[in-house]
């Protein structure tokens, strides 16, 4: 397949992490952002081949695994409403909430339905005006613009059947949290290609100057993240702090202007809760009052408590990157991607699921 | 409740109705008029409560329920998959199919000539492989309580391997080969399903069919076969992690030498799949002392359907129970089973 094999190819491969090796002259920690990075580094078995003075950190880009308990419980509940169709991504549905996940809730007569694009979920509530149907959208900036366009033609075709429970949130924000973290130690940083290809490179350069951390935009294939990690690396040892786009191919430096439009019509930026991190200022989207009339939370009465993470589950120091998934004692002991304890073992993207499924061996015979 | 004993011939039918579960006129119509007339076997005719069949020498038996939405996909339909599932399971068991009992669940609402249609293509897969339908049942559910068919079948199969082929005669340093590309009829049926076009990549077509000619080719190169599986539910890598499981033996797996169809990566690659856990229906993983390896490559890819047959690992004694995948990075991961189904990522 064109523009991805390229991009797997193993000889470049090589070349870049012998590059690595030759480019340290110390050790650097260095962490990628978002978990579908964190699921090539796994699958690649990337940390094998770079040189041991270089740590990666994995950060919290798994879009279902900073989604808050609560609105979980609020999707559940309203899976549960006579009526109520909730539609989400298949990734979704096994994300723990407080007392279970939309699986669990479907077998209880829920009615959940998997939708490949959220738009999908509004060509359901317009073929069925019998039943209200909810579109649960989470994501980061990527996924955003398609949640906005639902709830465009939702109201382009007049839908009185269609709201979405929305819990969008935004990555620059949390990355500046993370590096004023004063127990964290995150040299350098790979960016969300993806996000910036709809975002642009605008909100960088002030993180990585207030920081004096390298921040490179990178794509998702292990050839992008190994060359990513060479930028990244020739910045650190250079003394450089520079906003640099690895992923060029996909990412102009303006981003998608169109679709910012589209969730700048729909969405405002609020201080947002991330599952693992707490409220992030600035790291969500919530829809604006002149959508009320298809947001979920305005239309239902969707007060639910604010619910406890297992106290076992160390998801919020392993998405801040303070614990690798493998240093956690619960990890293929009390929690496994049968019986997550939490949000990080569901998703492939989950930094612990990433490890539990790819690095497991390679863990057992270190024991 | 529909009166079972309704007069009402099943010609003025066009869809299933209850009365056709119910015992009476209308549901010994559909018996005659459809079953009967596509199977035809002697001991269906005779309409007894069972068949009675003769046998000797060792019997292979398998028993499979067969559920798919949509009925018909391409490349085949509920009625072809369950004769080539059933078929494919016997001939895991080195075992030629000889008779098949099947029981229909339909549901209240689905189109006599669809039925019709699955029946129709159940009879002639089984006539391709000398399969004889001996014996059947009917139910009829309400409408939405059920999913148009479902289809239950055992089958009973000739073993004609000079020995039983079993995970437990699988040992380290046997050569794994596939009998062609992976992942074909899992990616053609959830792209029907989700009614998703990639057209602009390529067709689509199931790879569902009998396995039983790349039996006999086996057989027939005098190969020593150790173990056979066909990789349905959950794919290649699902197989892989049952037989390390089962025979103590670890198998390690050379991902670049897996055969995979352009057009069923790039689908797999656009819906977050990975091939290596996309059912197929007409392949098999062949487990085969490494001196037989050649020989099995060779009678395979001389096999209609199995061209594209390929050596994918080997077994080994080192991670007992696991499979390790190498990839062209020279790294190597474990190739987990999965904890459920394998659903389409958010980004």
């Amino acid at each position: 397949m064109r523009w991805v094999d390229e991009f797997r190819d193993p000889a470049a491969a090589r070349r870049l992490a012998d590059g690595i090796a030759t480019a340290m002259t110390r050790p650097w920690t260095v962490m990628e952002i978002c978990g579908g990075q964190t699921h090539t580094i796994a699958r690649y078995g990337i940390e094998d081949l770079l040189p041991e003075g270089l740590t990666l950190l994995h950060g919290p880009g798994c879009p279902v695994c900073v989604t808050p308990l609560e609105i979980i419980e609020a999707a559940r509940a309203l899976a549960l409403r006579k009526g109520v169709v909730v539609c989400s991504f298949g990734d979704m549905l096994r994300v723990p909430g407080a007392r279970g996940d939309l699986l669990d809730a479907r077998s209880r007569g829920g009615d959940v339905r998997v939708v490949l694009s959220p738009l999908d979920a509004v060509q359901l509530a317009a073929r069925d005006p019998s039943q209200h149907y909810v579109l649960f959208g989470v994501g980061f900036e990527t996924t955003a613009p398609a949640t906005a366009m639902a709830a465009e033609l939702a109201r382009r075709l007049d839908l009185d059947n269609f709201s979405l429970l929305t819990s969008h949130v935004r990555v620059p924000p949390a990355m500046a949290q993370l590096l004023s973290d004063p127990e964290g130690h995150i040299d350098g940083f790979l960016a969300a290609g993806h996000v910036c290809a709809v975002e642009g490179l605008a909100d960088y350069p002030a993180i990585a100057a207030r920081f004096g951390a390298p921040i490179v935009i990178t794509g998702f294939e292990p050839v992008d993240i190994l060359d990513g990690l060479l930028r990244c690396v020739l910045q650190l040892e250079a003394g450089r702090h520079e906003v640099e786009n690895q992923y060029a191919r996909a990412v102009r430096a303006d981003g998608n202007p169109a679709a910012r439009a589209t969730v700048d019509a729909v969405f405002e930026v609020v201080d947002a809760p991330w599952r693992g991190l707490g409220v992030v200022k600035e790291g969500g989207l919530a829809m604006r009052s002149s959508w009320a009339r298809f947001d979920a939370r305005r239309r239902f009465d969707l007060t639910v408590a604010p619910a406890d993470e297992p106290t076992t589950c160390r998801s919020g120091l392993v998405l801040t990157g303070r614990l690798l998934p493998t240093q956690c004692p619960e990890f293929g002991r009390g929690c496994d991607p049968d019986r997550p304890l939490g949000a990080p073992m569901v998703s492939t993207e989950g930094a612990c699921a990433a490890y539990y499924q790819f690095r497991r061996s390679a863990i057992e015979e270190r024991a | 409740m529909a009166d079972a004993s309704c007069p009402v011939p099943f010609s003025t039918y066009e869809r299933v109705v209850l009365a056709h579960g119910g015992g009476g006129r209308v549901m010994h119509r559909l018996i005659d008029e459809l079953f009967l007339a596509a199977f035809g076997a002697d001991p269906l005719r005779a309409q007894h409560d069972g068949a009675v069949i003769e046998v000797s020498g060792l019997l292979a038996v398998t028993t499979d329920a067969f559920t798919v939405r949509p009925l018909v996909f391409p490349g085949g339909d509920i009625g072809s998959l369950a004769v080539h599932g059933t078929v494919n399971d016997l001939v895991c068991c080195g075992a030629t199919p000889t008779q098949m009992t099947v029981s229909f669940i339909l549901e209240e609402g689905l189109a006599l000539e669809r039925l019709r249609a699955i029946v129709g293509s159940m009879a002639a897969a089984a006539r391709e492989v000398g399969l004889t339908i001996v014996a059947g049942d009917t139910k009829v559910v309400e409408r939405g309580k059920g999913d148009g068919v479902f289809i239950s079948a055992t089958g009973l199969g000739r073993v004609i391997t000079p020995g039983p082929l079993s995970p437990s005669r699988v040992r380290p340093g046997d050569a794994v080969l596939v009998t062609g590309p992976v992942g074909d009829h899992g990616v053609a049926v959830m792209l029907e399903r989700e009614g998703l076009s990639v057209d602009t990549v390529g067709d689509f077509v199931s790879d569902a069919a009998s396995c039983l000619p790349q039996l006999r080719a086996l057989l027939d190169a005098g190969v020593d076969l150790r173990c056979l599986r066909d990789p349905t539910r959950g794919g290649l890598a699902t197989v892989l992690n049952e037989i390390a499981r089962a025979a103590e033996v670890g198998v390690h797996l050379d991902d670049a030498a897996v055969p995979v169809r352009a057009e069923v990566r790039d689908a797999c690659e656009l819906l977050g799949l990975d091939p290596l856990y996309v059912a197929c229906e007409g392949r098999l993983v062949v487990f085969v002392p490494e001196p037989d390896a050649p020989a099995a490559l060779a009678a395979l890819r001389a096999t209609p359907g199995s061209e594209g047959a390929a050596r994918v690992g080997a077994v080994t004694r080192e991670h007992a129970g696991l499979v390790m995948a190498a990839s062209s990075f020279g790294t190597t991961r474990v190739l987990d089973l999965l904890s459920g189904e394998q659903l389409p990522r958010i980004c």
